[in-house]
């Protein structure tokens, strides 16, 4: 295919970067394109998931002995603190805001989201937060030591006696990303909410909207909880109210209430735009329709809905009344509802269809079937008598980072290596791309199975030493955690490359079906000349429906009668 | 295929130039998001506050049996009839009375400065300060915080009442005091639960 070159088109108002979308010093400018910040959050994230990782290797390091030789039992507290931190706040919150930045617009057919210079300073905080947290290795008494949900009582002791401590300057990192997110909440909702193309009604729009849409509301419904907490955590720790510090009569399980009631539900932040990048990605690879995809936009506000109701689980082990650990080991369980039925529709879509096992493809599978295994983990979890029994365990470890690791991150790699050509115009290598899959895959599964056995049989989590008994798991599990370090190379090593030489392949390699196809690639400044008039419903594949009623794009001359009447034997 | 593109290209006009022209719109809705994001952090105080006053049968500091309510009702009059002038301001406005507005505006101003005036009249007069038990915390933080919004209510008016004479101001709309005015509905609703929690409920 001979690539077209595009000359931005007139309507280009003023931008505040030089040039056109090719021009890279864009990405490091106050740009209000929601394509550049949308990579601004991917890159920024994965910088600071590097440096998450890091830490994790020191651990992993650390736990391959039985004894806490390496570091410091205060330094290991301190390095899962801000692992967990890191890898939550840092990584994979603002990269699933970046991907929802770079696609939503393009996907429901507007020209950039509702208020692009909140978006620009929404994400300009990500930084700040960032620089926050790792200061906090700097102060007196090194960063804070009580876990990324910072319980009290033990988060609000202050050792050291200064007012600068790392557990303040933890609290503040956690409250400027919490002001970003629900900015970036109020954007995304308003923007899904008004501005949808002529003709994409709400049942004609794409599961990753929907799983956007759900996400953000959860943000503007919890986060603030949270919020709300950390306040009164922040007066206990300066001011010396007594909110929660039980020697002063305050309440500490009222914090885990506060957290709990915005962290569940935060698990679905992260989650839900996985699910709706697989409910993307598998249609486009086995050129299929998305099976079922009604009911699974829709339960998508489901799970907005009943995550908010599920919150005690963390909690059963807190002197929890047991009538509150039934109702809630009820409702836990009932989440687990609008999952499976995603899973069916993923499995019932690419069930006898034209597979085709790109990189993308791969990432995606893999991360469905891990995805799984940590859902009847959490099946486990959910019910009381087993949570009692592994309760901060490494079971729980294992657990989680099958979600984490096994399926966001999994995902996040899907969506990434998927939408590369649209983003840069260009082809990643397939070769390093299934390379990295491959370690990936076996690396977490070298790494967070054997979690597993050694939880059951008992070894605490957030420990430096352990007894023998539990060394033969640990041994596996860090060489595991090495080869994950070692697997984020062959991609960055694809990324970079393949954006500055990689093959040229045009607006549209993957004949998908959807509007941010229907654009160059990258696409011009306001994604569409003409806004795309929308006339059917999305994963026309096999269908031989046209998606839009008009050219957005008139001087493309190059897509396929595309989008506009796609014949199905091209697909 | 014809007949939907040219129906759907006529959609497209009106709803096109709707996008793209309703910027007031899109802020109007955000921000009606953003208010009833942030009254959480309010429920969660709120609920912070009952589980505290329930589960504790002796919270108030030592020496203290309760609170003065005629001053916080006056105040609370004063805040709640507030609404009303700025929505009188808001009407003026419409009505492109422009000096009707600016001295609603001034009155709304004034009341929101008498409710924060008699807040610190009552503060400075307590028994009890922040740290003193349960109880201290609650009420400093929930009137505090609440304070908190007095004041950004206040600035914002402040705000308005300024851009109110730059001439032209208002050709495309006045997304900017209906907001304001929403932002002051809000603040007076939660001091009405504020108030029933604390002084009603004691
Ligand atoms: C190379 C990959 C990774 C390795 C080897 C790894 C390893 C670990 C280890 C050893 C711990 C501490 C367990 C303990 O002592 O209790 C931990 C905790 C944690 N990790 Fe990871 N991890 C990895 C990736 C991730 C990712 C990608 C995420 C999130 C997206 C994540 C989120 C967390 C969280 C939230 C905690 C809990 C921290 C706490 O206890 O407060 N990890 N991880
Ligand atoms: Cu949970």
């Amino acid at each position: 295919m001979t690539n077209i070159s595009l000359e931005a088109p007139e309507v280009v108002r003023g931008q505040p970067y030089p040039g056109a979308p090719d021009n890279w010093k864009r990405f490091f400018t106050f740009s209000t394109d929601h394509k550049v910040i949308g990579i601004q959050y991917i890159v920024t994230s994965f910088f600071f998931f590097l440096i998450g990782g890091t830490l994790s290797m020191i651990m992993r390091g650390e736990l391959i002995t039985p004894d806490a030789d390496l570091v410091d039992r205060t330094v290991y507290n301190a390095l899962f603190t801000m692992h967990g931190s890191i890898m939550l706040f840092m990584w994979t919150f603002p990269v699933l805001v970046g991907l929802g930045n770079y696609l939503v617009p393009l996907m429901i057919g507007a020209r950039d989201m509702a208020f692009p210079r909140l978006n620009a300073v929404s994400f300009w905080m990500v930084p700040v937060v960032g620089v926050l947290m790792l200061a906090s290795f700097l102060v007196p008494g090194g960063p804070s030591q009580s876990g990324w949900w910072a319980y009290p009582p033990v988060s609000i002791q202050n050792p050291t006696g200064n007012l600068l401590n790392g557990q303040v300057l933890w609290i503040l990192a956690v409250a400027i990303s919490g002001v970003s997110s629900i900015m970036g909440a109020v954007n995304f909702v308003t923007t899904i909410f008004r501005m949808r193309t002529p003709g994409m009604t709400w049942f004609r729009t794409p599961a990753f909207v929907w799983s956007v849409l759900g996400a953000q509301l959860i943000q503007l419904y919890g986060l603030p909880a949270l919020t709300g907490g950390a306040v009164m955590l922040l007066l206990d720790i300066t001011i010396g109210t007594s909110f929660f510090a039980p020697e002063r009569g305050g309440n500490p399980i009222l914090y885990q209430h506060f957290f709990w009631f915005y962290s569940h539900p935060a698990v679905y932040v992260m989650i839900l735009p996985v699910f709706g990048m697989f409910s993307e990605i598998l249609p486009v690879h086995a050129r299929k329709p998305l099976f079922g995809y009604r009911v699974i936009a829709a339960s998508s506000i489901l799970i907005t809905v009943v995550s908010g109701l599920v919150w005690v689980h963390h909690m059963f082990a807190s002197a929890t009344p047991s009538w509150m650990r039934i109702l809630f080991m009820v409702t836990s369980m009932l989440v687990a509802i609008p999952s499976g039925i995603k899973v069916f529709g993923w499995v019932a879509t690419i069930w006898g269809g034209k597979i085709r096992f790109t990189t993308p493809m791969l990432f995606a599978l893999g991360g469905i079937s891990n995805w799984l295994f940590a859902g009847i983990t959490g099946i486990f979890l959910a019910s009381v008598p087993i949570d009692i029994h592994v309760n901060n365990t490494y079971f729980v470890v294992g657990h989680f980072h099958y979600v984490l690791y096994g399926a966001i991150v999994m995902g996040i790699y899907a969506g990434i290596y998927h939408w590369f050509p649209k983003m840069t115009g260009r082809m990643y290598y397939e070769g390093l791309g299934k390379l990295h899959f491959a370690l990936t895959y076996l690396g977490t599964a070298l790494t967070f199975l054997p979690m597993h056995p050694a939880g059951l049989m008992g070894m605490p989590r957030r420990v430096a030493s352990y007894d023998l008994e539990f060394a033969y798991w640990n041994v596996l599990a860090s060489l595991g955690g090495f080869l994950l370090g070692l697997s984020t190379l062959p991609f960055i090593l694809n990324m970079v490359s393949s954006w500055i030489r990689g093959e040229k392949v045009g607006n549209n390699p993957w004949r998908a079906y959807g509007l941010e196809w229907l654009t160059s690639s990258p696409p011009t400044v306001e994604n569409f000349e003409e806004l795309p008039l929308v006339v059917s419903g999305p994963y026309g594949y096999g269908r031989n429906q046209p998606l839009v009623g008009n050219t957005p794009n008139p001087g493309l001359t190059e897509f396929p009668e595309s989008l506009t009447a796609m014949q199905s034997d091209e697909l | 295929m014809t007949a939907e593109r040219v129906i759907s290209q006529d959609v497209e006009a009106t709803v096109r130039q709707h996008q793209e022209h309703d910027a007031a719109g899109n802020s109007k809705f955000g921000f009606i998001v953003f208010l009833l994001s942030e009254s959480v952090i309010f429920l969660s105080f709120f609920t912070g506050y009952i589980v505290y006053k329930t589960t504790n049968p002796d919270w108030y500091p030592p020496g203290v049996t309760g609170l003065e309510t005629r001053e916080p009702l006056i105040n609370t009059l004063v805040l709640v009839s507030s609404s009303f002038v700025i929505y009188v301001a808001e009407r003026y406005l419409h009505d492109k009375k422009l000096w009707g507005f600016r001295i609603f505006l001034l009155a709304t101003m004034a009341m929101g400065g008498y409710f924060l005036l008699g807040q610190a009249v009552e503060w400075s007069s307590l028994p009890f300060g922040f740290k003193d038990g349960l109880f201290g915390g609650m009420f400093y933080l929930l009137t505090g915080f609440h304070g908190l919004h007095v004041l950004t209510g206040i600035l914002l008016q402040t705000l308005m009442l300024g851009r109110s004479f730059i001439s032209g101001n208002y050709d495309n709309g006045f997304f900017g005091v209906e907001a304001t005015s929403l932002f002051w509905h809000f603040v007076d609703v939660i001091w009405i639960v504020l108030y029933t929690l604390i002084y009603v409920w004691q």
